[in-house]
C-alpha cells in the first residue's frame, strides 16, 4: 500500500505545487465556471421560482465542463520535455501515477466547486438550505466528483496520446460518465429540493459508490497498459 | 511486369467465408418471405410491427458485437496477438452499424406503437449511449500511431466500455422508474407472452439470419484488414526499392 501511496503523493504534490506557483488551471476553471453560471442565468430566468428545479443539473454541468477543461491539461502538460517517459522509467508502480494524477485533479475540481457552487446558490437566490442538506450535498458532490475524476483521469491519459486530445477527451468521457451524471443529478435534486425522500438519494449514492469502486479499481489495474510504450 | 504480378499475390478469402455467404443467400430470402408474406399482420399495430423482426435481430447483433469487443480486448491485453485486436476492431464497426439500424428502426416503430419517436426508456437510452461509446472507440482506433500502441489503447477502452454498459442500463432503468412511473406496459413488447407462434418462429428465424450476417461481416472485415496489412507491406517494400 505504502509502495503505491508514497510515489502517488509525490506526484500529486508536484502537480499541486506547480499549480500553486502558476495558478493557471484552477484560475481558468474558475473563470470558466463563472461564465457558465452567467450563461445559465441568461438561458434560464433566475427570478422564476420554477428554475430552482434546474439547480442540481447546473451544479453538475459546471463540474463536468470545468472538469474537462482541467483534465485536458493533466497529461498534455507532461508531454513537454517528455515527462511521460520519465514516469514510465521511474521505479514505481504505474498505479501510483494514476493515483497521483487523480489526487491532483480531484483537488483542482474540488477547489473550483467550493467557490462555484455557493456562487450559483447566491446568483440564483437559492435559500432553502439547511444544515442537514448541506451535509448531504457535500457527500453527494464528493462521491460524484470522485467517480467523474476517476474516469476522467484515466481517459485523459488515454487521449493524451492523440494530437487532438482536447477534442477526443469529451467524446470519450461523456458516454462513459453517463451513470454518474444521472445518479449524481438525481441525488442532488432530492437533497436540495425534497429532503424528506432522503432514502431515494441514499440508493443513488450507493449506485455512485459502486461505480466509483469499480472504475477506481479498473483504473489502477489498467493504467499500466495506457502508459506502456 | 510479370515479376510485379507475383509480388501482388493477394490473400484469398477463406473457404469458411465462402460457405457462409452461400448459406446466407437462401436464408435471407426465406427470412424476407417469412417476415413479409408468411407471418400474420399484427392486429393493433398493423404492418409497422414487421419492422420488429429486423429491429430485434439488429439489437441482438449489436449487443453481441460489443460483447465480442470487450472479450477480445481482454484477450489482446493478455496474449498480445494481432488477430485479437483485428477481431475487436471489426466487431466494433459491425456493432456501430447494427446499433445505427436499431436506432433508426426503433423510432419508426415507436411512432406508431407509442405515438412518440423517442422515449427515454432504459433499453433505448442504453443503446444510444452504447452507440456513442463505440463511436469513440472507433475514433481511438483511427488515431495516427503504430499499431501496438493503438491496439493497446483501444483494448483498454473496449474493456472500460463493456464494464460500463450494465451500469448505464441500471442507472437509466432507475432514473426512468423514478421520473415517469408508467411509461408503457409490457404488452407492447412483441416478445411477450401473447405472441402468435408463427410470429415467434419468424422472429427467431430472422434473429438467426441476422447472426449469420454478423458472421459474414466479421469474416469480410477480417479479410479487408488482412488486405490492408498486405498493401502496407507492399508499400513499404516499394518504398525501400525506390530509396535504394
Amino acid at each position: 500500500m505504502k509502495r503505491i501511496l508514497m510515489p502517488a503523493l509525490a506526484i500529486a504534490g508536484k502537480d499541486l505545487y506547480s499549480e500553486w506557483k502558476t495558478k493557471q488551471v484552477v484560475t481558468t476553471m474558475l473563470i470558466f465556471s463563472g461564465l457558465v453560471i452567467v450563461t445559465f442565468s441568461f438561458a434560464f430566468d433566475p427570478s422564476n421560482q420554477a428554475v430552482r428545479a434546474l439547480i442540481p443539473g447546473m451544479i453538475w454541468m459546471i463540474t463536468i465542463f470545468a472538469g474537462i477543461l482541467g483534465l485536458n491539461r493533466s497529461f498534455v502538460s507532461e508531454q513537454r520535455n517528455d515527462h511521460i517517459h520519465g514516469f514510465i522509467v521511474a521505479p514505481i508502480d504505474p498505479a501510483s501515477i494514476f493515483l497521483g494524477k487523480f489526487i491532483a485533479n480531484f483537488v483542482f475540481v474540488a477547489a473550483v466547486q467550493m467557490i462555484a457552487i455557493p456562487l450559483l446558490f447566491v446568483l440564483f437566490d437559492f435559500r432553502a438550505l439547511t444544515g442537514a442538506s448541506i451535509l448531504y450535498l457535500t457527500g453527494v458532490v464528493f462521491l460524484g466528483t470522485f467517480g467523474f475524476i476517476t474516469v476522467g483521469t484515466f481517459l485523459a491519459a488515454l487521449s493524451a496520446n492523440s494530437k487532438s486530445s482536447e477534442m477526443l477527451l469529451p467524446i470519450l468521457l461523456l458516454p462513459i460518465a453517463t451513470p454518474i451524471i444521472i445518479a449524481a443529478v438525481q441525488a442532488t435534486k432530492i437533497v436540495l429540493i425534497d429532503l424528506e425522500a432522503i432514502s431515494g438519494a441514499m440508493s443513488w449514492m450507493q449506485l455512485i459508490f459502486v461505480y466509483d469502486l469499480l472504475f477506481f479499481v479498473a483504473g489502477l489495474i489498467l493504467f499500466e497498459y495506457v502508459l506502456e510504450v | 511486369m510479370k515479376q510485379e504480378n507475383e509480388l501482388i499475390k493477394l490473400p484469398e478469402p477463406t473457404l469458411f467465408h465462402r460457405i457462409l455467404v452461400i448459406i446466407s443467400i437462401p436464408m435471407v430470402m426465406t427470412a424476407l418471405y417469412l417476415v413479409f408474406i408468411w407471418s400474420p399482420v399484427e392486429k393493433r399495430m398493423g404492418v409497422v410491427q414487421k419492422i420488429f423482426y429486423f429491429h430485434v435481430g439488429s439489437a441482438w447483433n449489436a449487443f453481441f458485437a460489443f460483447f465480442i469487443v470487450g472479450l477480445f480486448s481482454l484477450l489482446y491485453l493478455w496474449k498480445r496477438k494481432r488477430i485479437y485486436d483485428m477481431i475487436a476492431g471489426v466487431s466494433a464497426e459491425i456493432g456501430v452499424v447494427f446499433t445505427a439500424i436499431v436506432l433508426t428502426t426503433g423510432p419508426i416503430w415507436g411512432r406508431s406503437a407509442w405515438n412518440a419517436w423517442w422515449s427515454w426508456e432504459a433499453r433505448l437510452t442504453t443503446t444510444l449511449i452504447l452507440f456513442f461509446i463505440y463511436v469513440a472507440y472507433i475514433m481511438v482506433r483511427n488515431l495516427d500511431m503504430e499499431w501496438q500502441k493503438k491496439a493497446r489503447l483501444s483494448a483498454v477502452l473496449g474493456i472500460i466500455g463493456a464494464l460500463n454498459v450494465p451500469i448505464v442500463y441500471m442507472s437509466i432503468h432507475w432514473w426512468e422508474s423514478n421520473l415517469h412511473p408508467v411509461v408503457m406496459g409490457n404488452t407492447d413488447d412483441p416478445a411477450g407472452s401473447g405472441m402468435e407462434p408463427s410470429m415467434l418462429f419468424t422472429l427467431i428465424f430472422s434473429v438467426f439470419t441476422m447472426s449469420l450476417l454478423y458472421g459474414i461481416f466479421m469474416q469480410k472485415g477480417l479479410y479487408v484488414e488482412k488486405l490492408r496489412l498486405h498493401v502496407a507491406k507492399l508499400k513499404a517494400k516499394q518504398h525501400d526499392k525506390m530509396v535504394s
